[in-house]
């Protein structure tokens, strides 16, 4: 039985500049990591492949460089990565992305029965969470997202229970087998990996499956295939405020001026 | 008739001893290649290099440490009446005391017999003014020994002190001590009493203890004196050899003898307490998860602990009342070393975790990872070692098994350990804010021919607010002596520094190899830091990697600066009471002490305050050893007894040279509601102040 956990590569986004001029991310030497929620898809998956002896295979859609990624993915533990990389699937949005990611989820489900697609709840890059559900979609897996726990999964009875955590309240659910779990941050804490498995790691082979391998229509992929496009990216204008006091070489004297502040609009009573 | 003795007077067959003697030779022989063949389990890796500097470094040890003794005595520097750095008061006057009368009398003892063995058999010369100057020598050695063994009997058992464990076979090795010389004393005064008192009782007084003690035996008969005489001598000859044997095969501390000596020889000769680089191939084990997995020469200083507990007094993390203890980290694996059975063959192939059926047992077991992450790597147990052992590479190899092969260490690091490896900096923030402090100033970047020097600011001087600060009054100190330096500003790395002391050696390693190719690339050859860690790291680590850097810590460079007149000190600041604290990772890592108070003579033309521990003996802070990004959780806080030590003084600014002391006693003094009354000072900022160029903010 298989685990399936799709991983991103993104910009590191807290390096990631806005050109004031054309609106444009300056992405220029900024470095690349894996999406912090996919880090937690990723531990779960391995965390499951230690409690019922689960495969784990782990792909990513993007340019040749993800192979870095999922090295890092190798150095945790995982037992293949298949990297889908083509130019055809360039400029994909979340619809176009699922689709690839389904098919290739399909092709692997030729070798090995799926049990359980993991992904992060979202990426900070697009900030959508679109493409988990839209891979249970085409695919027809049960959907379980916002997963913070996974309680158990019934080979025999093919379930999974698995804990939702929403606004204010958590649910407890139970759903057929195979399902699409995105999970959110507080499920697992991921772990560091091992230098024998990171040198194992750096002399894997990755799968790289290109469009020929994959056999899609080329209208339902790349830019082609999305249903949105990127027309312009801004900062959004920043609401009216005021900077008090210099808190970095003087923090005292900025809280003080701060507390005052508050005070002076009856935020404040002490 | 001239002054000398018969060897072998009242003995018949006297020549049996030699015999014996070839015999205890054997056994002590057939132990110490025991003792060998456990020492070759560990992993063969360590050169013996520089041969000619070995044996004169052990040839000056004989003579400083064994003559003088000045490890064991302790060197406290303290500064001499005239201003500068005299080493005076002894810090273990009393044990040094001890170790020394009963090791020059043993030497004595021992020339002396060697000296009579050749007289006898070969060349003639035990007589007349030289025998009685023999006699007079060789007789207050053995005085010498009894002294020194009873006050070490007093200490031990009366005393008492807090250092010193007593085990059953210290009180034996004493007691041999005093069998074998009380014996010598028996043989000797009854021989005495029963010739020369006799026949010239000029003779006797040579040999003052053993005239004093012959008078008991003055009355008795000719008859009865040499029955005595005869059955003390081969009592004495008994004990002696039986002593050697004893010795031998129950594995007493008197081992230390041979094994110090030996570890002295053997000693690190490379800058103290340097970790080894690993070999990152494919299969192997990494760290240390066995008792084999050290070296052999890490092995043999397992042996050489005399179990003294200077180390244990001087650790930072023992005296504040963490389970760490240095001595009994060395101790405990020496006693795993002991039951490690010869047998456990070595598989340098073995992959993963140590096997189940190993009969090694654990390390972990013994070196809990309570004990294992407490270490700062301050380098004091190195510093106070009489007999050259670093207790400090054991752990960190521990450490790296942990890391590197289980992933395991305080959950505080996960974190760290990110940052830097995604970042390149402890806190994980962006790399384009690391020229942030400079936003006021004009910077330019390194340009190899432009630029002479790399500043290599560090993580803490870039992005702690407080260190931005000094980082800014040495960019001034810099500028105002006209010295022609660049920053690297974004693309400037973390040293990595923490990541070695932690174990991440793996890590380190790939960072090292990749600064390493930047640093070529750039054509960067001198580099100026103003972190203490980054200095030893950079200077000292990266030298493993085949590339010598030039690097300069501020505190040596504005010394130099100031000395050559290349700054203009306008005032000498309201400072008041300068207390100075040493650096581990400058002063006993590097050995500056000096540079730093003479630059602080010039400009507040005082010398700083001392604190009680300072120079060598300095106490760390309790931010080394990757211990500034971990909680401390157990027993007192490092920085706030360092702290009560610098206001015991009277302090009115403390001057450090160091990022992470600048943050430990800031937090020290607030931790004592001392920071409205006391500040601290990098020595950059007291000199930026004094030359007032420009305005610190
Ligand atoms: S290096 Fe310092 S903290 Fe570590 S064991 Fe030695 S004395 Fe203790
Ligand atoms: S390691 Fe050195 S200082 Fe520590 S107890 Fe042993 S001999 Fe003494």
């Amino acid at each position: 039985m298989l685990v399936i956990i799709c991983i991103k590569q993104v910009p590191d986004t807290t390096q990631v500049k806005i050109d004031p001029v054309t609106g444009n991310l300056v992405r220029e030497g900024v470095p690349f990591i894996m999406n912090p929620f996919d880090t937690h898809a990723l531990e779960e998956g391995i965390r499951l492949k230690e409690r019922y002896g689960f495969r784990v295979v782990v792909i990513s859609m993007g340019p040749p460089n993800t192979e870095v990624t999922l090295r890092k993915a190798l150095a945790r533990g995982v037992d293949e990565a298949v990297l889908l990389s083509d130019r055809a699937f360039g400029g994909a949005d979340t619809l176009a992305t699922s689709k690839v990611l389904a098919e290739a989820i399909i092709q692997l489900t030729q070798r090995e029965e799926v049990a359980i697609v993991l992904c992060g709840k979202q990426t900070i890059d697009g900030d959508t969470a679109q493409v988990g559900p839209g891979i249970a979609t085409r695919l027809g897996y049960s959907q379980l997202t916002l997963v913070d726990h996974i309680k158990d999964i019934d080979l025999q009875a093919q379930k999974v229970i698995a804990r939702r955590k929403l606004e204010g309240r958590e649910e407890i659910v139970k759903a057929d087998l195979p399902a699409m779990i995105s999970v959110v941050r507080e499920i697992n804490t991921p772990r560091y990996p091992t230098v024998p498995l990171r040198l194992m790691a750096e002399g894997a082979t990755i799968t790289i499956w290109g469009n020929k391998e994959m056999k899609l229509d080329d209208a339902s992929i790349g830019l082609q295939g999305s249903a949105t496009q990127v027309r312009k990216i801004f900062s959004p204008e920043r609401a009216k405020g005021e900077i008090l006091g210099d808190g970095i070489t003087n923090p005292e004297e900025a809280a003080s001026l701060l507390i005052k502040e508050l005070k002076r609009k009856g935020l404040l009573f002490i | 008739m001239e002054a000398s003795r018969e060897v072998f007077w009242n003995i018949q067959f006297g020549e049996i001893v030699y015999i014996l003697a070839v015999f205890t030779i054997i056994v002590f022989i057939y132990a110490l290649y025991k003792r060998y063949k456990l020492w070759k389990t560990g992993i063969p890796k360590f050169k013996l290099d520089n041969i000619g500097k070995r044996l004169w470094n052990f040839t000056v040890s004989a003579f400083v440490d064994g003559i003088f003794h000045r490890r064991f005595f302790g060197s406290a520097s303290k500064q001499g009446r005239k201003g500068i750095f005299k080493r005076l008061l002894p810090t273990d006057f009393y044990p040094g005391i001890i170790h020394y009368f009963i090791f020059i009398g043993c030497i004595i003892l021992l020339i002396g017999s060697f000296l009579d063995f050749i007289s006898h058999y070969f060349l003639d010369f035990m007589h007349g003014g030289f025998y009685l100057g023999y006699s007079l020598v060789t007789d207050i050695a053995g005085t010498m020994i009894i002294i020194g063994v009873i006050l070490a009997i007093i200490r031990r058992y009366v005393e008492k002190p807090e250092r010193l464990d007593n085990k059953r076979e210290d009180l034996i090795a004493l007691l041999l001590i005093m069998a074998v010389v009380v014996s010598g004393f028996l043989v000797e005064s009854i021989r005495i009493a029963a010739t020369e008192l006799q026949t010239n009782p000029e003779w006797a007084p040579w040999s003052p203890t053993s005239f004093v003690l012959a008078q008991a035996f003055i009355d008795l008969n000719q008859k009865t004196l040499s029955n005595w005489h005869l059955i003390t001598w081969w009592l004495h000859s008994l004990v002696s050899l039986g002593a050697i044997i004893y010795v031998s095969l129950y594995w007493n501390r008197l081992w230390h003898i041979i094994f110090s000596t030996l570890n002295a020889f053997f000693r690190n000769l490379d800058t103290k307490g340097i970790l080894s680089r690993e070999d990152f191939s494919v299969g192997r084990h990494f760290g240390v998860s066995r008792i084999d997995d050290f070296t052999w020469k890490e092995l043999l200083d397992l042996d050489a602990c005399t179990r003294c507990g200077r180390c244990q007094e001087v650790c930072p993390a023992f005296t504040s009342g963490k389970p760490l203890n240095p001595k009994k980290v060395i101790q405990d694996l020496r006693e795993i070393l002991i039951n490690s059975t010869n047998s456990s063959s070595k598989d340098s192939q073995r992959t993963g975790a140590p096997s189940a059926s190993n009969d090694n047992p654990s390390l972990s077991d013994v070196i809990t990872e309570e004990v294992l992450w407490e270490c700062t790597t301050c380098g004091a147990c190195i510093e106070v070692c009489p007999v050259f052992i670093e207790p400090l590479t054991k752990l960190i190899g521990i450490r790296r098994y942990l890391v590197e092969m289980k992933a395991r260490f305080p959950e505080e690091l996960l974190n760290f350990f990110e940052n830097i490896e995604q970042r390149s900096n402890p806190w994980g923030i962006a790399p384009s804010e690391r020229t942030k402090w400079a936003a006021d100033i004009d910077i330019q970047s390194f340009e190899s021919g432009n630029t002479e020097y790399l500043f290599f600011v560090g993580c803490a001087g870039a992005f702690d607010s407080r260190n931005r600060r000094v980082t800014l009054a040495l960019t001034q100190i810099l500028d105002s002596a006209g010295i022609s330096w660049g920053i690297l500003g974004k693309d400037e790395p973390c040293c990595g520094d923490s990541l070695r002391r932690l174990g991440n050696e793996f890590v380190f390693d790939r960072m090292v190899m990749e600064n390493i190719a930047m640093f070529r690339e750039k054509g960067i050859k001198k580099i100026i830091t103003q972190c203490p860690h980054c200095f030893h790291t950079l200077k000292n680590d990266y030298r493993q990697y085949d590339i010598q850097l030039d690097v300069i810590h501020h505190s040596e460079l504005i010394n130099n600066l100031v000395r050559e007149g290349r700054l203009e000190i306008k005032h000498t600041g309201n400072l008041g009471n300068v207390v100075f604290h040493d650096s581990c990772y400058l002063g006993r890592y590097n050995n500056i002490y000096k540079n730093p108070r003479k630059a602080i003579l010039k400009i507040t033309n005082q010398l700083p305050i001392e604190m009680e521990r300072c120079y060598d003996r300095s106490f760390c802070c309790g931010g080394g050893g990757g211990r500034m990004w971990m909680e401390e959780s157990v027993g007192k806080h490092i920085n706030v007894l360092r702290v009560e030590e610098a206001l015991q003084k009277n302090a009115d600014s403390i001057c450090v040279c160091c990022p992470y002391c600048m943050t430990m006693f800031e937090d020290g003094l607030k931790d004592k509601g001392a920071h409205t009354k006391v500040r601290v000072m990098d020595l950059a900022e007291i000199v930026a102040k004094a030359i007032e160029r420009g305005k610190i903010k």
